[in-house]
């Protein structure tokens, strides 16, 4: 009977990990939450959750790896990262942007702004990030001046009364 | 099992304590409309198309997933019933592509039926713009989005029945939808092309390539020598798409068929499977003589092949190095048969008419060319073969029978029952035990590894050897399997592994049984009808099929023999498992 062939990259005998072991060091510190979390019952979310605060994101090579290590399909375990607002599948963007979504600004057309960004930036909706890595975009409640209505905000500075018309404009500041 | 008393539309009856309300309803006769339901894999009341009032219940309950109470009083046709499934059957068309006059499912959608039995007119809700994203990359399998209601059948059978889980539910509330990971095609993640998805999806948003366009060309192609190969669980399926009943046999109408369609000659893949035994017989005696790798694994199945590149590449060297019978078929007719008849190799087009999405993949195969051109040039399914049929308007009820063609046409009873899981087992130990033991062996059944379960295990003895043998179905079942052999839990010399539950007669490419409850009896009828057309030929064991001794005699020399090799057998690809 053969034995699986066991080598440094990856515990299930194929040879997957060793493609991806070379220059990830993230992945010795994924491997760790991976093991740690492992016996509990349903690991998976705390897996995912201490992926979020460690790196920032969901790393795609540390969710191979916990697939292998639970014996679990990636597509199964992208399902959850993807149902859950908290965990993000890239890095957070170098700028912020926040678009109320609340009841002052959302009645002004700020689902408008917020369809506009998304057409703009080429996303499909909150929490994500573009592919060059530049803006992460999020939806939000109330930031606080209404009278403003409808209001985003980028990495902190408060953009009021738009109109879709003036997002470009605005985006083509960063 | 302790029975219960309920009352369903005013009937009393002891039903099993066990049963949901659905199960106790159908045994009276009571029909409760279902469309996420699919039993033992789907049971997850998602749709909500089966919801029944229940006596001092708050709301209504979906019956699928409630299981029987003492006492329970429950009714299935109230106007509180029928206004709630005709809401959903709105909503779900509100958010359904509805092209039904051109979609694969047109005839056989689940969702068509029930729309029309539930007698819906019109959609009052304004339709969901659904983004239309067609993911036609893999060769096997065609998912189109904008037609999936999130049944999650095809989710489960893959993750449970197939243990693949190549697509999972991704996102959520409007924007849910079935996947593979990262939004990635199917074709570029593990899915073994088995097509066990497109079986179970209730509308057409899973179907398979269709490539019968191209067969079509092939045939009006003067300079072509176009010949066709069919399986044996294609003539135990064939007549179910023109109205007859399950499993019945057609062999020689759908020869007949192919002859009008335009094929210059009509061979048997049986021809090809009774060759496979002979080298793979072979292959097993050497194995055991020479120390050679166990357990060796049959090859046959190219779901299974491509499984096992994913998943087990540990057990790459247990596969046999033979093709699968179609593709020897295929080196065979480019070699061989292109020499007797003196016809050039690169004019002759080869397709295959098989249970199976997955050779769709496998002929694609680069190293599945022993002759320098492709062994096998088009596959194409059972239904894909019902579909020309119908457009070439044959009237399939009235043909005549006809028989295959000659000199790659002859078979025997080992040669068909490779359709069915254990079938490939039963017809190598037929031959491995004559060719072992220099005996005529006397009865050819060896009915320890028949039947339909997912794993099973006999010792049969052969001359002085008590060879282990096991046989699974569904890939699931494999990994179940293996994962024993590799835990040492489990030993075996020989071992025949099938991609699809059942075998190919419930291959990912046969006719679509519309009622899933009849899913495992039309499985059933396929196998005895393969069984019985086995027993009622003259010849049983494959190493007498006379065209194969020819075969030897005039061109290949031995079984395993330098030129076989070149031609029969094949190597294996370890693939990521993501």
């Amino acid at each position: 009977m053969s034995e699986p062939n066991v080598n440094n990259g990856c515990r299930c005998g194929c040879d997957a990990g060793s493609k991806m072991d070379v220059q990830n060091s993230k992945l010795k510190e994924a491997d760790e939450i991976i093991y740690k979390h492992k016996t509990q019952k349903g690991p998976l979310l705390s897996i995912l959750n201490e992926f979020q605060d460690s790196f920032g994101y969901l790393p795609r090579a540390a969710l191979e790896e916990t697939s292998k290590v639970l014996d679990m399909p990636l597509a199964e375990i992208y399902g959850v990262a993807t149902f859950y607002s908290r965990f993000t599948l890239k890095p957070r963007g170098e700028h912020t942007i926040s678009v109320c979504l609340g009841t002052a600004c959302y009645v002004k057309g700020a689902k408008d702004i917020f369809d506009e960004l998304l057409k703009e930036l080429k996303l499909d909706g909150s929490g994500e990030t573009t592919d060059d890595g530049k803006f992460t975009l999020e939806a939000t409640r109330c930031l606080g001046c209404c009278g403003l209505s409808p209001v985003m905000m980028i990495d902190g500075e408060v953009y009021g009364r738009l109109t879709p018309e003036k997002v470009p404009e605005i985006l083509k500041k960063y | 099992m302790d029975k219960v008393n309920v009352t369903i539309d005013g009937i009393v009856a002891a039903v099993p304590s066990d049963y949901t309300v659905l199960e106790a309803a159908r045994s009276l006769n009571i029909d409760i409309p279902t469309l996420c339901f699919l039993k033992g894999i789907n049971e997850v009341g998602a749709c909500r198309m089966c919801v029944v009032e229940v006596e001092r219940a708050r709301t209504l309950q979906a019956a699928c997933v409630l299981p029987v109470s003492e006492g329970m009083v429950v009714r299935t046709n109230t106007p509180k019933v029928r206004e709630a499934r005709k809401t959903i059957l709105e909503l779900i068309l509100a958010r359904h592509n509805r092209e039904c006059t051109t979609c694969s499912k047109n005839l056989n959608c689940e969702l068509q039926k029930l729309c029309d039995e539930m007698n819906i007119k019109e959609v009052p809700y304004q339709p969901y713009e659904m983004k239309v994203e067609i993911d036609d990359l893999s060769p096997c399998v065609v998912r189109d989005t904008s037609k999936c209601i999130l049944c999650g059948r095809c989710v489960n059978v893959c993750k449970k029945v197939q243990g693949v889980g190549a697509i999972d539910f991704s996102k959520r509330g409007i924007n849910t939808m079935v996947t593979p990971a990262f939004g990635q095609s199917l074709n570029d993640v593990a899915c073994i092309g088995c097509g066990q998805c497109i079986k179970v999806c209730p509308v057409g948003a899973l179907s398979e390539k269709d490539d019968t366009e191209e067969v079509w060309q092939a045939l009006s192609n003067p300079d072509l020598h176009v010949i066709v190969q069919t399986a044996p669980a294609v003539r135990v399926g064939l007549g179910e798409e023109f109205g007859m009943e399950k499993g019945a046999p057609v062999t020689g109408k759908m020869v007949s068929a192919l002859k009008r369609l335009g094929f210059d000659k009509v061979f048997d893949t049986d021809f090809a499977a009774d060759l496979t035994i002979i080298e793979e017989g072979n292959e097993l005696i050497d194995r055991l003589n020479n120390g050679g790798k166990l357990p060796l694994i049959t090859s046959c199945s190219p779901g299974w092949v491509k499984y096992c590149e994913h998943f087990f590449p540990d057990f790459l060297d247990n596969l046999s190095t033979c093709k699968s019978p179609h593709e020897m078929f295929g080196a065979i007719a480019k070699s061989y048969y292109a020499k007797k008849e003196g016809i050039d190799p690169s004019k002759i087009f080869v397709v295959s008419v098989m249970p199976c999405t997955a050779k769709k993949f496998e002929c694609k195969r680069p190293e599945l060319s022993g002759t320098g051109y492709a062994d096998v040039d088009v596959v194409i399914t059972t239904r894909e073969l019902a579909r020309m049929i119908k457009q070439a308007r044959i009237n399939f009820a009235k043909l005549e029978d006809s028989k295959f063609d000659k000199i790659l046409g002859e078979s025997t009873g080992a040669g068909v029952i490779f359709g069915v899981t254990g079938g490939v087992m039963e017809a190598a130990l037929r031959t491995v035990a004559e060719v072992v033991t220099g005996k005529e062996l006397q009865n050819v059944e060896y009915t320890a590894v028949r039947g339909l379960e997912g794993i099973r295990e006999a010792q049969v003895k052969i001359g002085d050897l008590d060879v282990k043998v096991a046989v699974a179905n569904g890939t699931g079942n494999a990994k179940a399997l293996l994962d024993r052999i590799r835990k040492g839990e489990a030993n075996y010399h020989f071992i025949e592994i099938m991609g699809c539950p059942g075998g190919c007669i419930n291959g990912g490419g046969q006719p679509f049984i519309m009622d899933k409850n009849e899913i495992y009896m039309s499985e059933v009828d396929r196998a005895d009808s393969l069984y019985n057309i086995d027993r009622s030929m003259p010849l049983r064991k494959s190493h007498l099929n006379p065209e194969v001794k020819t075969l030897y005699d005039e061109y290949l020399g031995k079984p395993n023999s330098e030129k076989a090799h070149k031609l029969l057998h094949t190597h294996y690809t370890k693939r990521s498992r993501f």
